[in-house]
């Protein structure tokens, strides 16, 4: 599930997620108690239908905003490790 | 009531007729707000020089004679997960630990626009998960009633804030109860509107379906007042809804002719504290002797949410937080030669985020997984439909439904170190938002435990988009109650 969520997790502190989401999981597994047949999903609390924003070009954050809290920059692009060769390897 | 503790109304309208001025108000409160962090840590960043320019402005309103906003020089703190230009927007997270935003809030916009100063940035739980304020990156907050208390969570820096009189009133957000539980647990009023009403522009998103920002106040007309000119439609935030906002300031002093309070078996079990159960009963009888009518309504999904809650709001989570990969903004890990990119996300969100926040990850990615998604998530959904209509019946047979916003008051530092135990906590404010409707909680009275009191919190919720009506209803309670607000020992 660590790998999944992209998160490097040491083995011993692995092993303590186990037993508190297990705990968690354990509780939640009440839902089962619940009768949901012919009951639809609710995904939000509010109709929300898709509004539209008018087709007009509008003001945008300068390139400068967009990078000033990137971790590294080089000229106008956000720099990152090599990623094909790694891919490959 | 001494100065520090009047409310942000009487604040505003002292600065608009010239009594005092927002330099003089700012600075005060700059200064308490100074003493008071060392030990109650309720900030992270206090901004003094922007504050005392944002004030000097409101004062040449003032003297051109123009209009500077009903909140004219009030010193206004904000929830380090608002996103504000002037300092820095952490969400009390490593990850977040340089970030600056390129833009405000809509919310906080909109009370700068009404004169509002933004005097600082309060610690919450980091990404607003936790009831207890412990779990953030720059250490505990402490409940101003006894320093050895939390001061419940996540929006406890705000709440403290709030209580303690080191502003005029700040925000919150609440996706569980994070703005409701800890105004309980420190003494102040906390409003959590209907979801669609505040808009959620430059709020760190954490379970979007379930956000809702609001304010932390000493009174409840500030409640209603700081809500008025935060509510509304925002292009920026398409879930806004598109109905006017009624006044709630116009008749928040009239009482609600034949109020039906709905009191829900149960809220007041024996599994609360005796003190908070005998508090609210108290309550409900000076309710009752002012006209009010009792309705017992069955709400028997209370005990349900929490396991509906901690599937749909950690689902949502790790979704949102997949952004964080420590390549365009926030924390990013070193790495060694020949590791891979993978690495650079995954170690990066490792180092980056505490300890809850990556349980709640974990726990997100569990249930929306293909195996279990059925089981866990499509199942809560399901649970929610139900959830919601058993508001909905009850609010055929009453106005309101009250019961208490904590099954305790503010309980020891590391008192809940199974996270399980802490999430339990949440029984009573986890279904407002899985619903969507507007609740408050305001002070009714004290625990006493040793030398100690500790504040205990009467919760109202209310129909969807009956925010005004519910604000009357917590107005005629705060009536009841008049000598409620005092200082803190340690404010």
């Amino acid at each position: 599930m660590a790998k999944l969520a992209r998160l490097e997790i040491a083995p011993a502190k692995l092993e303590q997620y186990r037993g508190e989401l297990a705990n968690v999981l354990g509780h939640v597994a009440k839902l089962k108690s619940i009768n949901v047949d012919g009951i639809e999903p609710l995904t939000s609390p509010v109709d929300s239908t898709n509004r539209l924003a008018a087709d007009q070009p509008g003001a945008t954050l300068s390139l400068e905003e967009l990078f000033m809290n990137a971790p590294a920059v080089e000229g106008r692009f956000i720099a990152v490790p090599k990623v094909l060769a790694e891919e490959n390897s | 009531m001494s100065a520090p503790f009047t409310d942000a109304v009487s604040i505003g309208e002292a600065v608009r007729s010239g009594a005092t001025t927002a330099e003089q108000v700012t600075k005060e409160f700059l200064s308490r707000a100074q003493k008071a962090n060392a030990s109650l840590n309720a900030f992270h960043e206090i901004f003094e020089s922007e504050a005392m320019e944002a004030a000097r402005a409101v004062d040449a309103k003032v003297k051109a004679g123009k209009n500077p906003g009903p909140l004219a020089g009030v010193p206004m703190a904000v929830k380090d997960n608002l996103a504000t230009k002037v300092g820095r927007t952490t969400c009390s997270s490593k990850m977040l630990e340089h970030y600056r935003s390129p833009f405000t809030a809509t919310c906080v916009e909109r009370l700068q626009a009404a004169g509002a100063v933004v005097i600082g940035k309060t610690n919450m739980d980091e990404f607003a998960m936790g009831s207890s304020t412990e779990h953030c990156a720059w250490g505990p907050v402490k409940n101003p009633w006894d320093t050895t208390r939390v001061p419940g969570g996540s929006s406890g820096g705000s709440a403290v804030a709030a209580a303690a009189g080191l502003c005029g009133f700040s925000l919150g957000s609440d996706t569980g109860g994070s703005i409701r539980q800890p105004a309980s647990l420190c003494g102040c009023v906390g409003f959590k509107p209907t979801y669609g009403r505040v808009s959620r522009y430059g709020l760190v998103a954490f379970g979007s379906s379930l956000d809702q920002v609001g304010p932390l106040t000493r009174s409840v007309r500030d409640a209603a007042l700081t809500y008025q000119v935060m509510a509304g439609l925002d292009d920026r935030d398409s879930t806004t809804a598109d109905l006017s906002v009624e006044d709630p300031m116009k008749d928040l002093d009239t009482p609600i002719a034949g109020l039906r309070v709905g009191v829900p078996k149960q809220y007041l079990c024996d599994a609360n504290d005796a003190e908070v159960n005998s508090c609210i009963n108290d309550a409900l009888q000076r309710l009752q002797k002012l006209g009010a009518t009792l309705v017992e309504v069955d709400l028997p999904l209370t005990d349900i949410g929490i396991s509906t809650y901690y599937v749909i709001a950690p689902a949502e989570a790790s979704g949102n937080l997949a952004r964080f990969d420590g390549i365009r903004y926030g924390h990013r890990a070193a790495l060694k030669t020949g590791e891979s990119l993978d690495t650079l996300y995954s170690r990066s969100r490792a180092e980056g985020f505490g300890p809850e926040v990556q349980r709640r990850i974990m726990l997100g990615t569990y249930v929306l997984s293909s195996g279990y998604y059925d089981a866990y998530y499509g199942r809560a959904l399901r649970v929610r439909r139900l959830i919601k209509a058993e508001f909905d019946n009850a609010f055929t047979k009453c106005d309101v439904i009250a019961g208490p916003a904590s099954p305790s008051p503010a309980f020891a530092f590391g008192g809940m170190n199974d996270p399980l135990k802490m999430y339990l906590c949440d029984v009573y404010t986890v279904n407002t938002n899985i619903a969507g409707l507007p609740a408050i909680s305001l002070p009714i009275g004290f625990a006493k435990d040793g030398p100690h009191s500790l504040p205990i919190g009467l919760h109202l919720q209310a129909p969807a988009f009956a925010d005004a009506k519910l604000l009357r209803a917590a107005r005629m309670v705060e009536k009841l109650f008049p000598d409620i607000l005092r200082q803190a020992p340690h404010s």
